[in-house]
């Protein structure tokens, strides 16, 4: 092992089990963190890069793999690590120094010398005079900032954060970032390393050294992007907005080229990646704004800061279900609709309607669906059968996500209707 | 008290088996069964204090019926946070204190009262016995819902405030301080509220229970009010009552309402809609400047201990951990497993020696004390769902009727039995009438707070919208009203149906004024038993009630509530 190698992951597996089936959520991962190195994880929700960063920790053991740290094999919660989290995670009880001493007590730091680091620390984020103030009367952006001096009161070596951004504002986001990275390259803080957990595109480059791009069903690592631009990086210079660009189309594209069954124009749905659970109000919108654009064709990126998509992500899976449902193609970061997704996109509801239903019949979880519903004698089935089939494929969560999309669509389209109480999928026509 | 619901534990929000509650009866079968064992040894005749009416007294007893309320509660409060600790630690643990907990919920506990008097007084002095046995009472009243709450809370930490602990070694005594004890604290003050309620209806109960030639009243506020009654004292119960109220309303005012405002520092929420408690107690202690130095000094003291038990986790940890070999674990199943066993066959062999005359007599007992049980929620429902409607939906009427309400559902019930039999016997029907009046006495309250709750959640722009549809009274009715309150009516149905089985064993067997009141019924039944010595039939007929009030919360009451839950629910 390189000396310069803090983390090294091997062959790093993680299932779920409910009951008697598993769901994976890592498979095979291996991957090293170097010394001096920023990394940023990135992939769609559901791609087990969470997951990973507890294993990371320590706070969670691999179903199989190891990681090692500096060499060792990791046992329990690494005590060089630290996190930031989403959702800031403070003690809403303690007051923003005490969130910040608390860290350095568990320690074993008697008081006046707590007190004065976290003073030093709070007055290093600019939340000087903020000291007795509650987590509650702070903004979103303050709180994190909180979370960042906890997580600096430790003088960690491996500095883990778990989109800490996402629950930010933008503006807030922009300037928090800005400032990390200040934090960071003039060497301010002890940490060696920093590992980011994001589905941002854009954040990713902006900040990270390295970028490693994740997939999910099963969650893996599928390409590793370095970033040599220097900071402080400009958004809107080329070479910036090209890479960006390229990973949007390594992202979008993804699910075509490796494994093959996408390249049907109808496909997936009951192996593989599952129906993108994304509203049909919204993929109209998409679709009707890339019909107003000439030649109906535009690049996605373009297309996020137009449509003022909130997240990267949620623009993926809209136009992950246009090509599935065979309404448009994206080649090389680019969209285009196909006269299919032309015709959609200036019909009438009832138009729309049919369209859809038409095409939505050709995915595989509802041409099941649909072949149970005309094979039982009262033309319903039980949502939980669905539910048992995609247990199978998918976490817990995505299940739910899944079959609520399924019922939405199957409404919408008017191939079925559902029953919320009895928790049935129904023919309405049927005798 | 109006939102005291919204906190409660929901009493079926948990997958329960059969066989797991099978198992957990016949554990409280043997645990019944040693108890009667006992029981052969105690003395035959128990005389009991003797009760003064003068006013001067009555400070003492309500220092005395308050110190047994704090003892049980201190041991209600120890027990629950340790069994919530084993419960949340090790899934085999949860697996079988979890259903143990749902059962010993649902029985009712007042069925106890006679079985452990006499068990302690076969083996303790008689004072101590009494004392001790009332304690006992009161702590099996409160510790339940108490533990139910702590372990909820427990269960539900938020994962990242769990996750953030672990990643900055906050453990141990830390841990508890920092996030267990702060995060469960407002669900802990809320159910100590109710547990503080309910407890008064046993302590009460304790105080004044005498059967036969055997007197176990114990000098109190309860004791008190009875032998006022006894001998017809109107001015003396009219003090007692008097005195009771004043001592809750002081609880109330001096001890939870502070700690409720205290507690909202700990509401984990960054924003709320809820209007925060207030409390001028507290805004008092707040200021005062002694306090403040009391305080200081108080958490300068309390950083020692935290950095000394820091320090001896960290030396600890060097150790190692200690497990538990499985074939120890088995052993001790077994072992247990073969104990309950052998007593089982014991007490089978005990209740074997009832005559068939004698289980038929148990099963019209029971049924009698259902259809009384069942009378007194009718009548309950009949008037608690308008007054409940009209004081949840009209703030005005609310303004002026909750206070009234809140100091009429503080007494305990239990407490103005000797007192309400005055007048009640004199009625047609005799006891059996005046024993729904009382089981009625005891159970109205939980049903209309809990209607009260229901009809102020039901949303304006519904209100609304069915005036704008012009829909009839009767289909208000049946379209809004009584649809939402449904979820409510079921949850206070089923405490309310517990309080009604328990009172019957203080309402069908009364010793008053010298004579012996009694009507056929299941708690007469006990009481009977207890009196004559009969411990097959009291072993047969405590089971039989705690048998049967459960099936009936498994059978009627559940299914129910989860129907309530998934369709009505208003959010």
């Amino acid at each position: 092992m390189s000396e310069d190698c803090l983390i090294r992951l091997k062959n790093i597996s993680h299932s779920y089990s409910t009951g008697k089936k598993s769901f994976m959520a890592l498979k095979e991962i291996n991957l090293d963190l170097k010394k001096k190195e920023f990394v940023a994880l990135l992939g769609p929700s559901g791609c087990g890069k969470s997951t990973l960063l507890r294993i990371i920790t320590g706070l969670q053991p691999p179903t199989s793999g190891e990681v090692l740290y500096r060499g060792e094999r990791l046992e329990g919660v690494n005590p060089y690590a630290t996190i930031v989290f989403q959702t800031f995670a403070l003690f809403p009880w303690l007051t923003v120094q005490e969130n910040v001493e608390i860290a350095l007590k568990a320690r074993g730091v008697p008081p006046q010398e707590r007190e004065k680091m976290a003073l030093d620390l709070l007055d290093r984020v600019g939340l000087d005079g903020f000291e007795g103030a509650y987590p509650r009367e702070l903004s979103g952006g303050m709180r994190q900032k909180v979370g960042f001096a906890r997580a600096m009161a430790v003088e960690p070596e491996l500095l883990c954060m778990d989109e800490p951004f996402s629950a930010l504002d933008p503006l807030s986001a922009d300037s928090l970032r800005g400032e990390l990275i200040e934090l960071w390259t003039t060497g301010k803080i002890p940490t060696k390393t920093i590992l980011m957990v994001t589905h941002n595109i854009e954040e990713a480059v902006f900040m990270a050294d390295r970028i490693v791009i994740m997939d999910k069903s099963p969650g893996r690592v599928i390409s590793q992007v370095l970033v040599s631009m220097s900071h402080p990086r400009n958004r809107k210079s080329p070479e910036f907005l090209e890479m960006v660009d390229w990973i949007y189309a390594l992202m979008a594209g993804q699910g075509h080229s490796v494994d093959g069954s996408r390249d049907a124009p109808v496909g997936g749905g009951l192996k593989g990646r599952g129906i993108p659970p994304i509203s049909i109000g919204d993929l109209a919108g998409l679709l009707e704004r890339v019909f107003e654009i000439e030649g109906g064709r535009c690049d996605i990126y373009q297309l996020a800061s137009s449509l003022k998509v909130k997240d990267s992500e949620q623009l993926l899976r809209l136009t992950e279900a246009a090509q599935l449902l065979g309404f448009a193609t994206i080649i090389a970061g680019d969209i285009t609709l196909t006269t299919l997704g032309e015709i959609f996109a200036e019909a009438s509801i009832l138009t729309r309607k049919e369209i859809f239903a038409s095409r939505i019949k050709r995915l595989p979880i509802f041409k099941w669906i649909l072949e149970r519903l005309y094979a039982s004698d009262k033309g319903e089935i039980e949502i939980e059968e669905v539910q048992s089939l995609l247990e199978e494929d998918f976490s817990p969560e995505d299940v739910e996500n899944q079959i609520k999309t399924i019922i939405n669509w199957g409404r919408y389209s008017e191939l079925f209707a559902y029953d919320d109480v009895r928790e049935v999928i129904f023919l309405e026509e049927h005798p | 008290m109006e939102n005291i619901f919204q906190h409660l534990s929901p009493p079926g929000d948990r997958k329960y088996s059969l066989l797991g509650d099978i198992i957990v009866l016949i554990f409280v079968a043997v645990l019944i069964y040693l108890g009667i064992t006992l029981a052969f040894h105690a003395p035959s005749e128990i005389t009991g204090p003797t009760i003064g009416l003068s006013l001067h007294l009555l400070p003492w007893y309500a220092l005395l019926s308050v110190s047994r309320m704090v003892a049980a509660y201190i041991l209600s409060l120890v027990f629950s946070i340790l069994y919530g600790y084993a419960a949340v630690k090790s899934r085999y643990a949860e697996m079988v204190l979890m259903p143990l907990l749902d059962v010993l919920q649902s029985v009712p506990i007042l069925s106890f009262l006679p079985v452990v008097l006499l068990s302690f007084s076969a083996i303790l002095p008689k004072g101590i016995a009494v004392e001790l046995a009332s304690i006992v009472l009161i702590f099996t009243s409160q510790v339940w819902n108490l533990t139910f709450a702590w372990y909820q809370s427990l269960s539900t930490i938020p994962r990242d405030l769990r996750e953030a602990s672990k990643i900055f070694h906050i453990r141990g005594w830390l841990r508890v301080k920092t996030l267990d004890l702060p995060f469960g604290a407002i669900s802990l003050i809320w159910n100590s509220m109710m547990s503080w309620a309910g407890g008064w209806f046993f302590l009460m109960a304790a105080e004044i229970f005498t059967v036969g030639k055997k007197d176990f009243r114990l000098p109190g506020i309860g004791a008190y009010l009875q032998e006022a009654a006894n001998r017809g004292d109107i001015k003396a119960v009219c003090w007692g009552v008097v005195t009771l109220i004043v001592v809750i309303i002081a609880l109330d005012q001096l001890m939870w309402r502070p700690l409720l405002a205290w507690s909202s520092k700990f509401k984990l929420n960054m924003t709320d809609s809820e209007p925060p408690v207030t409390s001028w107690f507290y805004d008092l202690l707040v200021d005062s400047r002694i306090l403040y130095r009391l305080r200081k000094g108080i958490s300068r003291l309390l950083e020692r201990v935290d950095m000394w038990l820091i320090h001896l986790s960290y030396r600890r940890e060097g150790r190692g951990k200690k497990r538990r070999s499985i074939p120890v674990m088995v052993i001790t199943t077994g072992a247990g497993a073969l104990l309950l066993g052998i007593y089982l066959y014991r007490s089978i062999l005990l209740l074997s020696s009832l005559t068939s005359h004698e289980w038929w007599h148990i099963g019209v007992a029971l049924t009698a004390t259902f259809l009384r049980v069942s009378m007194a929620l009718v009548i309950a429902l009949l008037w608690t769902i308008p007054v409940g409607v009209a004081i949840g939906t009209n703030p005005r009427i609310a303004r002026w009727l909750q206070p009234i309400v809140q100091i009429a559902a503080s007494v305990p019930a239990t407490a103005l039995f000797p007192a309400f039999l005055l007048v009640v016997l004199r009625l047609p029907g005799g006891l059996n009438t005046a024993a729904i009046l009382l089981m009625l006495l005891g159970t109205q309250w939980y049903l209309l707070f809990n209607i009260i709750a229901g009809a102020s959640t039901i949303p304006v722009d519904l209100r609304y919208t069915a005036r704008l549809l012009q829909l009839s009274k009767w289909q208000k009715w049946r379209y809004l009203i009584l649809p939402s309150l449904f979820p409510y009516i079921v949850t206070g149905i089923i405490t309310a149906g517990g309080g009604a089985w328990n009172a019957s064993i203080v309402a069908e067997y009364i010793e008053f004024a010298g004579k012996t009141l009694k009507t056929t019924g299941i708690g007469s039944t006990i009481s009977q038993a207890t009196a004559t010595g009969n411990y097959p039939l009291l072993l047969a007929a405590t089971l039989a009630m705690i048998v049967a009030v459960v099936t009936i919360n498994r059978l009627v009451w559940r299914p129910l509530y989860a129907l309530a839950e998934e369709k009505y629910h208003l959010d």
